[in-house]
């Protein structure tokens, strides 16, 4: 079976700067991958190339078997991509519980012309996407501030209604762009086993971009590296900890 | 059984068509000015929709509509006289398909102007509406078989209550409907949030261009009914001022509120109308308030938790 998402030697130029150079990787269905990396190694450049963001200069990236190359986000979200963003990005303004409901309408038929004569089907299939999206507010226990604006949340809640958000649009490949960041350790710790009970619960891969080792090394199945967009290293945690080139970008080269 | 909001429609419709049956008995001044807010609703609640719930900035709302209204001036003016028939026959025919006609070429000319610039992100819209406004201006004071700069004269007086509120209650209804599913709750995440609506599925362009047509063919509308009202049209009437006085009811009502806007367009055309009889002073009046206003209500009149948006 063909990997989910394949990169083959990607590169994107930003004028005289190469932010990735040459990335192969893939993910297979239902597998949980890490993207780690020094700051600047080129992780989220690589992030909006496989969403759709950036167009790579050169390589090129298939999702579910099928080039990617041309396609817009909101196409590739379609496809089965969903992502959240480092910054947090929620539609602020919107309740929690329009948040998600936006991200469901991917998979409805109806649209401005059924908004306005609101027939019966437009009115049944609304009722249920209510019911869908209070069941997904509800397995993540957002369902008591579904009504409040989504800036309102605290801010482990805000990271939760994003990754919900990206849920509702039904994803085969999951990207989670430093979900931990912000977070002290016992977050982390509820954050590791959130993600650990998505990829279970929704049978989905997921792509993690992430700063903290603990969280990468503790969930992750494989892992790349990289460093100055080159991709150094791929394995198992346990053969990351132990690569010399790994370290090395990590901790700095021995010298004499 | 309809829906709720669209058993709502057709009572405000009977209603308009109840008061307009007994319109005679008011005093034509305050039937004047009724029908004159009327109109502002529906150029307030279309203009909101672009504006207030999109999150993109139009300054060309009174360029749309012109077109509308120099679209069923013409119809009604060429084709009345030629098909004759009886008067009533002419203003429940040929009136409302001249108005529907009038804003679909707005929101044509909205299609010409909306997919190339809302493409972009940022204020281009803003600058290519503003031109959009300027150029159709123009082009009507030079065009000599719509009167050129003397205007359009002899226009049919066939706007009444009933097609003004009942034209009010349609547009309120269309822009509350298409809002209220998901597919139009998209509408309120694009304003927010344009990279994050991408990334949800959302086509962000699509929706942009909808809202911008949506609210241009309303527009379209309320030309045709102010040129039924006023019985005379004038290519000045449609400037920049004009645009900015729609602009205004819809950031005191509060962008992006229902009831707000609609108050706001109420109280605007009745405020302009009072001060009439302060002659010259009446736009110093009227620009002294609306300064007053933006300094202690900058997001808008009449926002308070009453109409705190609900999930409903």
């Amino acid at each position: 079976m063909p990997p989910l998402l394949q990169l083959d030697r990607v590169t994107i130029r930003f004028g005289g700067l190469t932010a990735v150079s040459e990335v192969s990787a893939t993910v297979d269905e239902r597998e949980l991958v890490g993207l780690i990396g020094p700051n600047g190694a080129g992780k989220t450049t690589l992030f909006n190339m496989v969403t759709g963001v950036y167009q790579p200069t050169a390589g090129s990236i298939a999702f579910d078997g099928l080039p990617t190359e041309g396609l817009r986000p909101f196409d590739l979200t379609a496809r089965g991509i969903a992502r959240t963003f480092q910054n947090i990005r929620l539609f602020p303004s919107l309740t929690v519980f329009d948040n998600v409901r936006v991200a469901f309408h991917l998979h409805l038929r109806h649209d401005a012309t059924h908004s306005l004569t609101r027939g019966r089907k437009f009115q049944t299939e609304e009722t249920e996407l209510r019911e869908r999206t209070r069941d997904l507010l509800g397995i993540f226990g957002l369902e008591r501030v579904q009504d409040e604006p989504a800036k309102s949340l605290p801010y482990g809640d805000q990271r939760r209604l994003e990754i919900v958000r990206a849920l509702a649009t039904r994803p085969k490949l999951l990207l989670l762009d430093e979900p931990a960041a912000g977070m002290n350790p016992a977050e982390k710790v509820e954050l590791m086993k959130l993600i650990q009970f998505i990829q279970e619960k929704f049978k989905l891969a997921i792509l993690l971009v992430e700063h903290d080792m603990k969280v990468v090394m503790g969930i992750c199945q494989r892992i790349h590296v990289l460093e100055y967009g080159r991709k150094i290293a791929e394995g198992t945690p346990a053969e990351i900890r132990a690569d010399p080139a790994v370290i090395a970008a990590y901790l700095g080269q021995e010298h004499g | 059984m309809p829906p709720r909001s669209q058993l709502w429609l057709l009572a405000a419709l009977a209603l308009a068509g109840v008061v307009s049956a007994f319109s005679g008995r008011l005093d034509s001044y305050v039937l004047d000015v009724a029908m004159g807010v009327g109109i502002n609703i529906v150029l307030a609640v279309s203009l909101n929709l672009i504006n207030g719930f999109t999150g993109q900035f139009s300054l060309g709302h009174a360029g749309f509509m012109a077109v509308g209204a120099y679209t069923s001036a013409m119809l009604t003016t060429t084709l009345g006289t030629k098909l004759g028939g009886s008067p009533a026959l002419l203003q429940w025919v040929l009136f409302p398909a001249s108005l529907l006609l009038g804003g679909l070429l707005a929101a044509l000319a909205g299609l010409a102007v909306g997919a190339p610039s809302l493409r972009l992100k940022g204020d281009y819209l803003a600058i290519v509406t503003l031109g959009f406004g300027e150029i159709i201006k123009v082009v009507l004071q030079n065009v000599d078989a719509v009167g050129g700069a003397r205007g359009l004269i002899g226009v049919p007086a066939y706007t009444d209550l009933f097609w003004t509120f009942g034209a009010a209650a349609v547009t309120v209804y269309a822009v509350w409907g298409l809002l209220n599913s998901a597919y139009g709750r998209g509408f309120l995440a694009v304003a927010d949030d344009e990279v994050a609506a991408e990334a949800m599925g959302l086509d962000t362009t699509r929706y942009k261009i909808t809202a911008f047509v949506v609210g241009s063919f309303f527009a379209g509308v309320a030309g045709g009914l102010y040129a039924h009202l006023k019985g005379y049209l004038n290519p000045g009437g449609f400037d920049f001022n004009k645009s900015i006085e729609i602009v205004v009811m819809v950031i005191l009502g509060g962008m992006g509120r229902h009831v707000g806007v609609i108050i706001a367009a109420v109280l605007l055309g009745v405020l302009s109308e009072t001060l009439r009889s302060f002659g010259d002073y009446r736009m110093i009046i009227y620009s002294l308030l609306l300064i007053v206003l933006m300094l202690t209500r900058p997001q808008g009149l009449f926002i308070w938790p009453l109409w705190k948006k609900k999930s409903t």
